[in-house]
C-alpha cells in the first residue's frame, strides 16, 4: 500500500512540495466528508501555512525532518493550538486550546502538517462512534457499518486514503479496533511511551496516545517522533527510544508467538476465526513457532476494566462543570444547579451512564467491594502476562470478536458493546503494547483484525512482527469510499 | 446487587448530573447489569493480592518527575480567562453559593 514515506522522500526530492500534499489531503476531507463525517474540522489555511514553512526549508535541512510535509489527523481530544478540541461532545463548546500537546509539538517540529480534527465517540467512551454528539463517523467499507470506535474518525480518514496517518487515544482499545474494523494498522503503545499532556484525560492509568496508518513502516515513522519521556506527564518513562525502523523488514523465523486457546473459545464469528487461523499458518510459515499460553484471568478483563475506566473518568470529568471554559447551562439561580443542569445538558447518555457507574462503584462503603477488587485483579491480569511473556514474544490474539456490525445494532445494551471489547482491554489493563494488522475480509467484505500483545517497550518487535505478516499475505483490498 | 431508581437518584446528585424521569428509568436496569456482571470478580480469591495502584510499568515507577520548586512559565490570567462562559476583573464569576 502507499506509504507516507514516499510522500517524504517525494517531497526532498523536489518531485512533490508539502502544499500539494496537503491541499490532496484537504480536498479528500472535504470531498469525503459530507459521506463519511470522519472530520470535526478541516483546517484549510492553518494546514496551507505550515505546509509552506516546510516548502521553505532549504533542502538541506529538510532532510533533518522525518516528516516533512506528511499531512496527519488527530483525534479530536488532543490539543492543538488554532484548533477546536471537542472530544465529540456538547460541553467544551467547542473550547480552543491555547497549547499544543507534546505528541503534536513534536510532530510539527517533525514537519507533519496536522490538517484536521477527527470525530470521535464522546470523552473517547465508545466502540461504534454513535456516541458523537456530532453524529457518527461511516465505516468507509460499508456505510451502514460503524467504524469502530472510539478513534472512529481517525481510522475512517486513514482508511478512506485522505490521509497516510492519524492519531487516536486508546484507553481500552479505542485504537485498535476501529484500526480492525477499517482494515488499517492501529498501534497502542506501552503505558508511559508517549506523552499525554494535551490528550484529554479518561482513564488515567489507560490511556495512551496510538497511531493509524496503512503500514507498519508509517507507524514506526510516527511513533519514532512522539515517543519518550516528557517532563510535563509524569507517566512518561525515562526508557530510551529505540530506532523502530532499523528491524522492521528482519525476519521473524524464531520468534515465539502465544496462542492461548481459551481467548479463541467462544463467542468468535467464523470469518474471525477463520482469519486468525490462517494468520497463524501465515505466521508459522515465516518461520515463527506458535506456542500454547493461557491468560487465565482475561475472562475478567471487562468487568475490570469498567470498574477501572469508569472511576478513573467520573474523577477525571469532574472538571467539565461551567465555570471555566466551555458551555454552561443558562437560568440556574444556584451555583450546584448550575453545575448540574451544565452537566446534564452537556453530556450524552453514555458519559453519564459511566460517571454515574464510577460514581457508584468509589462511593462511601463500596470501594473495596468494587474499586480495590479490581485492582487486585489487575495485579492478577498482570502477572498472567508475564508468565505468557516468558514463553513468547507476542500473544496472538483476534482485535475483535466480529468484524464491524450495523449502526443501531448494540446501541441500547451497553453491556453487549462492553464485551466487544474483550481481546482489547487487557492491554491497558496490564500497561502493554498492542498493535492490530488488517488480515483479511469477512464473507461481507469487511476487514478482519489480527492483535498483537508484546512486553513492555517491545513496539519495535510487534511493527517488525506487523510488517513480515504484510509482506507475506498484503491487505491490497480498498474500502468503498476512498479517495 | 439491583441498583434502583431511588439509588439512580443519589448517584446522580453524588455526580452533579440533573437527570431527567426518562433516563432514570433507562439507566437503572442497564447499571443493575452491568455491576451485576461486574459482581463476577466476587468469585476469585484476592485476599492474597497486592493491588496495581495505576498503571506504571516497572521502568515508569523508577522515573524521578521531581524538579526544583522553581516558577516555569504558564498561561497567564488573560489566557486563563480568554475561554471562560462568565469572566469579570480577572476572575470566573458564577451563580450564587448560597440558596
Amino acid at each position: 500500500m502507499d506509504s507516507k514515506l514516499n510522500l517524504r522522500d517525494g517531497i526532498l526530492r523536489g518531485v512533490d512540495t508539502a502544499r500539494a500534499a496537503t491541499e490532496s489531503a484537504l480536498s479528500a476531507a472535504e470531498k469525503l466528508n459530507s459521506t463519511l463525517n470522519a472530520f470535526l474540522e478541516i483546517d484549510r489555511d492553518g494546514a496551507l501555512n505550515r505546509a509552506a514553512k516546510v516548502d521553505a526549508v532549504n533542502p538541506s535541512d529538510q532532510s533533518r525532518l522525518p516528516l516533512a510535509g506528511i499531512p496527519i489527523a488527530v483525534k479530536d481530544n488532543i490539543c492543538v493550538r488554532g484548533m477546536q478540541v471537542s472530544c465529540g461532545s456538547r460541553i467544551l463548546g467547542p473550547y480552543h486550546p491555547p497549547y499544543d500537546a507534546t505528541a503534536i509539538d513534536r510532530l510539527i517540529a517533525a514537519g507533519a502538517v496536522i490538517v484536521g480534527k477527527t470525530n470521535c465517540d464522546e470523552f473517547a467512551m465508545g466502540s461504534s462512534n454513535e456516541n458523537s454528539a456530532f453524529g457518527p463517523v461511516k465505516n468507509p467499507w460499508d456505510i451502514s457499518r460503524v467504524p469502530g470506535g472510539s478513534s472512529g474518525g481517525s481510522a475512517a480518514a486513514v482508511a478512506a486514503g485522505i490521509v497516510p496517518a492519524a492519531l487516536g487515544s486508546d484507553t481500552g482499545g479505542s485504537v485498535r479496533q476501529p484500526a480492525a474494523f477499517c482494515g488499517v494498522i492501529g498501534l497502542k503503545p506501552t503505558y508511559g511511551r508517549v506523552s499525554r499532556y494535551g490528550l484529554v484525560a479518561f482513564g488515567s492509568s489507560l490511556d495512551q496516545i496510538g497511531v493509524l496508518t496503512r503500514t507498519a513502516g508509517d507507524a514506526a515513522a510516527v511513533l519514532q517522533v512522539i515517543a519518550g519521556r516528557d517532563p510535563h506527564d509524569a507517566t512518561t518513562a525515562e526508557v530510551p527510544v529505540p530506532d523502530y525502523s532499523a528491524e522492521l523488514n528482519q525476519d521473524i523465523r524464531g520468534m515465539r508467538l502465544g496462542i492461548s486457546p481459551t481467548l479463541l473459545g467462544e463467542g468468535l464469528s467464523p470469518d474471525v476465526r477463520a482469519a486468525i487461523e490462517n494468520s497463524i499458518e501465515v505466521y508459522r510459515g515465516l518461520g515463527a513457532e506458535i506456542v500454547d499460553i493461557d491468560l487465565p484471568h482475561a475472562q475478567y478483563a471487562i468487568a475490570v476494566y469498567y470498574i477501572i475506566a469508569t472511576a478513573e473518568a467520573s474523577s477525571n470529568l469532574a472538571r467539565f462543570d461551567g465555570v471555566r471554559y466551555g458551555f454552561r447551562a443558562e437560568d440556574a439561580p444556584t451555583l450546584k444547579e448550575m453545575y448540574s443542569k451544565t452537566r446534564d445538558e452537556g453530556f450524552g447518555p453514555e458519559v453519564k451512564r459511566r460517571i454515574m457507574l464510577g460514581t457508584y462503584v468509589l462511593s462511601a462503603g463500596y470501594y473495596d467491594a468494587y474499586y480495590l477488587k479490581a485492582q487486585k485483579v489487575r495485579t492478577l491480569l498482570r502477572h498472567d502476562f508475564a508468565r505468557a511473556f516468558a514463553k513468547c514474544d507476542a500473544v496472538l490474539t483476534p482485535t475483535t470478536p466480529t468484524a464491524a456490525f450495523l449502526f443501531g445494532e448494540k446501541v441500547d445494551d451497553p453491556l453487549a458493546m462492553y464485551l466487544n471489547d474483550i481481546f482489547t482491554v487487557t492491554a491497558n489493563l496490564a500497561g502493554v503494547p498492542g498493535i492490530s494488522v488488517p488480515c483479511g475480509l469477512s464473507s461481507d467484505g469487511l476487514p478482519i483484525g489480527l492483535q498483537l500483545l508484546g512486553p513492555y517497550w517491545s513496539e519495535a518487535s510487534l511493527l517488525r512482527l506487523a510488517q513480515a505478516y504484510l509482506t507475506a499475505d498484503p491487505f491490497t483490498a480498498h474500502p468503498a469510499v476512498h479517495t | 446487587m439491583p441498583i434502583t431508581e431511588t439509588d439512580i437518584e443519589k448517584i446522580a446528585q453524588l455526580a452533579h448530573l440533573e437527570i431527567t424521569d426518562d433516563e432514570r428509568r433507562t439507566f437503572a436496569p442497564q447499571i443493575s447489569e452491568i455491576v451485576t456482571y461486574v459482581e463476577q470478580l466476587n468469585a476469585i480469591d484476592t485476599s492474597a493480592v497486592e493491588p496495581a495502584l495505576g498503571g506504571l510499568t516497572p521502568e515508569g515507577e523508577q522515573t524521578v518527575s521531581w524538579r526544583r520548586d522553581e516558577a516555569q512559565p504558564c498561561l497567564g490570567q488573560e489566557l486563563a480567562l480568554d475561554q471562560a462562559p462568565d469572566a469579570a476583573a480577572g476572575h470566573f464569576r458564577v451563580p450564587k453559593v448560597l440558596a
